[in-house]
């Protein structure tokens, strides 16, 4: 049976940029195609060409055997092609019907939207590919694991049978992603045919038919999953070995550098987000906090780094009491803070590189001279940087906006991690980075640690978490409901407690005394 | 232990809201008191204020109503004392209603006390609120359809001006309203088809086309006025559309004389408000319009031609905005004057926010300015106490406290004023 779709020698160059330089690639009916590559490799890019969002300078589209001329998405949807981008392109104030019916409505009565109509075919699709949603909903009241059902919702409506989903699972947890899967591995068996791109190694392994992984805008090999491994495929990714475990010697923990007493912080849409909490941090260890997305991490790295105000309890900085201080008040107690949303929170993204680089003490000499800045050190200490932490820009003046996520990264690790910092407080430090990006961020981090930095390690990964902790407490519900030695601790112990299980080392796992109260409100 | 979690986060939520109920509920009963005491205390106790609600060449002639100024006011006082306690201990959910509220005992107050030993015809007042309304609604009409659509419009103001002087040289000319009101429209949708190519082909700031487009107009029309108009009288005397009183419903009192005796541009302009809101909501176009004001790549990545709706959406907008242009000389005064807009496009847009985008929410907040506008004329007429100049100020001042009021609770389309760019 010929491929339904064929790529051949796609071609697209940007300024300066080959994107994509004559790459081929086979899509057969009924199988998941995982594309595999580092940020920048061109994954996406050729993803776009097929939609008809870029035009190829080179090489043409074979889509069930005959040449397909797409022009734009209108081209690519009506070949049945349908796309789940990275960034989900849902509109926030509209209805989960409106979004799905966009571009193809509905109409009864010569003009009025049929919103009933649409919102029927939305319900049977849900049944058929157990996408559960309800059609009614605002895309702003729904999660985003429930937004990239509505994503692929859209796609079925359009009747699309040849899927690309850009990275789904980026943002979403890892629960969300297995549910992912489960209804991906349904698509493929009622005979859809889906390009899967990645950088995760464990995805491509566990649902992909076929492998194909991209390097620097080329096609460099392809694997079948059954036969390769993480480290064959890393190092395909990135060209040469990659040490996938972080090499660290025992914590030398020394005296306390962060003390938390009680503290508890409130969210004005959902009560307490965190709810009495109190631990402590020394000087050369790692402290890792695991858990499930949404359980009060965000909202407990916003108190301690001065972005969010505590509602009670007492923070302790190397003997200062900093429950209400400033972001400045905590950089200049030499507290570095790699934040969750990098683009949000960790960077300017309009102002050049240079100045990202030094956004944290520029009012201070030598980058500020009174009232003025000095651009010399400033330029001097950009370029010093860009160099040290190996971050790829064409120069320091370019618009941080430009770089990609792994750089914009290195940017924020490069300007928190200059100088004799006492306190690190790193959130989801590598999320949605790719292999070599992780690789380096973790090593700086276990140096850092060596050097006598206390580390707050917040993070969704649980590899992470156990790669790079000393210890490690799990947050449920707003709670540290345990703290575990990193040594001792094993993947499944604390998935149970992500889950909000407590479990006693000598007993069977035990139900936690919250869940247990809740299933008696409920029996009652 | 779960339900006692429950109710803590209800206390606690409902104690911030509970903090800001108190603080508007104390602002208004501080508001009804001083008027207690100047505009019911302080006014002597035999004046008398009447209001009318007929004219003199009605069939039917309804009673003056005769007021004791004092009591009137006292007792109005009090109510809107009682609407900020009744706020403060038990919470008036619906903004909208409070507002309301608020605002009709502080008119009526201050119009009682305005009209001490003197009487005002009310039904005429109203009549007047409509006609003056209108160029307000049709310029947020006009703000609504561009903005949806995530183009930035302040050149409501040039268009309107613009159209106002093609509109009266044309029809003047021709001796033709409705060749008139067609120039006029036709030179709407020339100006904001620069507007347009200025913002989406060239991707210049929305606000200086804009204001580029506000300058132009007044130094076009001022130097073309003074060319053509000034020495040819004859150019600037167009007439003005009468009134169309609906067969039965003009008859009505009050009702009838406010609504139903109108000239055609105003019926046309409240069928637009209902045609725009349908439009918007309710059919294909709509839907992808504010797709494309929201998130133009989503809609793009659906097929949808961002710029083709743009255009479309902008020139149309230019075309209601002459409207009201047109409606400012072909509807009212017959003729051209300088400047003779006065910011109604400013404030035009200001109904538009204040009706957060939303055609039925304009329509208010430009009866709203209508009011004042009208009312700062009768009481130019009325009273003596406040000087003119002031009373002029009414509706702007009006716009000002608004817009204050209104911020953080309206929500502008999520992509207005970025330029699209396709890779």
């Amino acid at each position: 049976m010929p491929p339904i779709l064929e790529l051949r020698g796609i071609t697209k160059r940007f300024p300066g940029v080959l994107a994509n330089d004559h790459i081929d690639l086979t899509l057969n009916q009924g199988e998941i195609h995982a594309l595999l590559g580092e940020n920048g490799a061109g994954k996406s890019t050729l993803m776009n060409v097929l939609y008809g969002l870029y035009h190829p300078d080179e090489g043409e589209i074979l889509i069930r055997d005959k040449p397909a001329h797409i022009t734009g998405p209108r081209d690519a949807i009506a070949q049945g092609i349908g796309m789940v981008h990275q960034h989900f392109m849902l509109i926030p104030v509209f209805t989960v019907t409106e979004n799905v019916m966009l571009g193809d409505e509905s109409i009864t009565n010569g003009v009025v939207l049929d919103r009933k109509k649409v919102a029927q075919e939305i319900r049977d699709l849900s049944v058929r590919y157990g996408l559960e949603v309800n059609p009614d909903l605002y895309i702003k009241d729904l999660s985003v694991g429930i937004q990239q059902r509505v994503e692929i919702i859209k796609l079925l409506y359009r009747k699309a049978d040849i899927l690309i989903l850009d990275e789904p699972t980026a943002v979403l947890t890892p629960q969300e992603a297995d549910d992912l899967f489960q209804v991906l591995r349904n698509l493929k068996a009622q005979g859809n045919s889906i390009i899967f791109i990645t950088h995760k190694l464990r995805e491509v392994l566990e649902l992909a038919d076929r492998i194909t992984v991209l390097r620097l805008g080329k096609v460099v090999g392809s694997a079948d999953p059954k036969s390769t491994n993480s480290a064959e495929l890393a190092r395909m990714m990135v060209g040469r070995s990659v040490i996938l475990s972080v090499d660290k010697a025992p914590a030398q923990p020394k005296e306390v550098v962060l003390k938390v007493e009680h503290l508890t912080v409130r969210d004005p849409r959902a009560g307490d987000a965190v709810n009495d909490i109190s631990f402590e941090v020394r000087a050369g260890e790692v402290l890792g906090i695991a858990g499930v997305q949404g359980n009060g991490q965000t909202e407990l790295a916003q108190a301690l780094t001065g972005l969010r105000a505590v509602e009670s309890g007492r923070v302790t900085i190397l003997g200062h009491d900093t429950t209400h201080a400033t972001p400045r008040q905590l950089f200049e107690l030499d507290v570095a803070h790699v934040p969750e949303d990098r683009q949000q929170d960790g960077l300017v993204l309009s102002f050049p590189v240079e100045d990202n680089l030094v956004l944290n003490e520029y009012y201070r000499p030598p980058f500020a001279q009174g009232i003025s800045l000095n651009f010399k050190e400033i330029e001097r200490a950009a370029a010093e940087r860009l160099k040290e932490y190996d971050i790829r820009t064409p120069s320091i003046f370019v618009k941080t906006a430009n770089l990609s996520g792994g750089n914009q990264q290195k940017v924020i690790v490069a300007r928190e991690f200059t100088g004799p910092i006492k306190l690190l407080i790193a959130s989801q430090p590598t999320r949605g980075l790719d292999v070599g990006s992780i690789e380096y961020i973790h090593n700086r981090i276990i140096e850092k640690r060596d050097a006598g930095t206390a580390v707050l390690l917040i993070s969704n990964e649980l590899d992470e978490i156990m790669s790079l902790s000393d210890r490690i407490a799990v947050m449920y519900k707003g709670r540290i409901i345990d703290t575990v030695n990193a040594a001792e601790a094993t993947k499944e112990a604390l998935g149970l407690l992500m889950a909000g299980v407590q479990q006693d080392a000598a007993h069977a796992p035990e139900i936690s005394p919250e869940l247990k109260t809740e299933m008696q409100d409920e029996i009652a | 232990m779960l339900g006692m979690v429950a109710t803590s986060v209800m206390r606690r939520t409902t104690d911030v809201a509970q903090q800001r109920r108190w603080i508007s509920g104390a602002v208004i009963v501080a508001l009804g008191l001083l008027c207690l005491w100047f505009f019911a205390l302080q006014v002597p106790a035999d004046m008398v204020s009447k209001y009318r609600f007929s004219g003199g060449g009605d069939a039917i002639q309804l009673p003056v109503v005769e007021l004791p100024t004092s009591t009137t006011n006292l007792i109005l006082a009090v109510l809107l004392v009682a609407v900020g306690i009744l706020h403060a201990a038990r919470g008036i959910k619906n903004s909208g209603v409070l507002f309301g509220a608020v605002a009709f005992f502080l008119l009526a107050i201050f119009l009682t006390w305005s009209i001490r030993g003197q009487s005002l015809n009310l039904t005429g007042l109203l009549e007047s609120t409509l006609i003056r309304s209108i160029p307000f609604l049709l310029g947020a009409l006009s703000g609504i359809m561009c903005e949806r659509s995530g183009i930035i419009n302040i050149a409501i103001e040039g268009m309107m001006l613009t159209a106002a002087f093609v509109s009266v040289i044309v029809a003047s000319y021709f001796d033709n309203l409705w060749l008139g009101l067609a120039a006029g429209v036709a030179s709407g949708a020339l100006i904001s088809g620069v507007h347009a190519v200025f913002s989406i082909r060239f991707k210049v700031d929305q606000i200086i086309s804009g204001t580029v487009i506000n300058i132009f107009a007044v130094g076009l029309t001022n130097f073309l006025n003074l060319r053509w108009l000034t020495p040819v009288q004859e150019l600037n005397d167009s007439g003005t559309f009468s009134k169309v009183p609906l067969p039965g419903l003009a008859q009505i009192p009050v009702l009838g004389t406010v609504l139903f005796n109108q000239n055609i541009l105003v019926y046309a302009a409240i069928v637009l408000m209902f045609v725009v809101n349908f439009l918007l909501f309710s059919t294909r176009w709509g839907l992808r319009t504010r797709a494309v004001g929201e998130h133009p790549k989503a809609a793009d990545t659906l097929g949808v031609n961002v710029f083709r709706i743009r255009y479309t959406n902008v020139i149309f907008a230019g075309m209601l905005a002459a409207l009201g242009g047109c409606f400012l000389t072909l509807a009212s005064v017959g003729r051209f004057d300088k400047l003779m807009t006065n910011g109604r496009g400013f404030i035009a847009l200001a109904a538009m926010i204040f009706g957060n985008w939303n055609p039925f929410g304009a329509f208010g907040a430009s009866l709203l300015f209508g009011f004042m506008d009208s009312l700062q004329l009768k009481l130019q007429i009325l009273t003596s106490v406040i000087p003119s100049e002031f009373l002029l100020m009414a509706p702007y001042l009006a716009t000002m406290i608004v817009l204050a009021g209104v911020v953080g609770r309206v929500r502008p389309p999520a992509a207005e004023g970025v330029p699209y760019e396709k890779q």
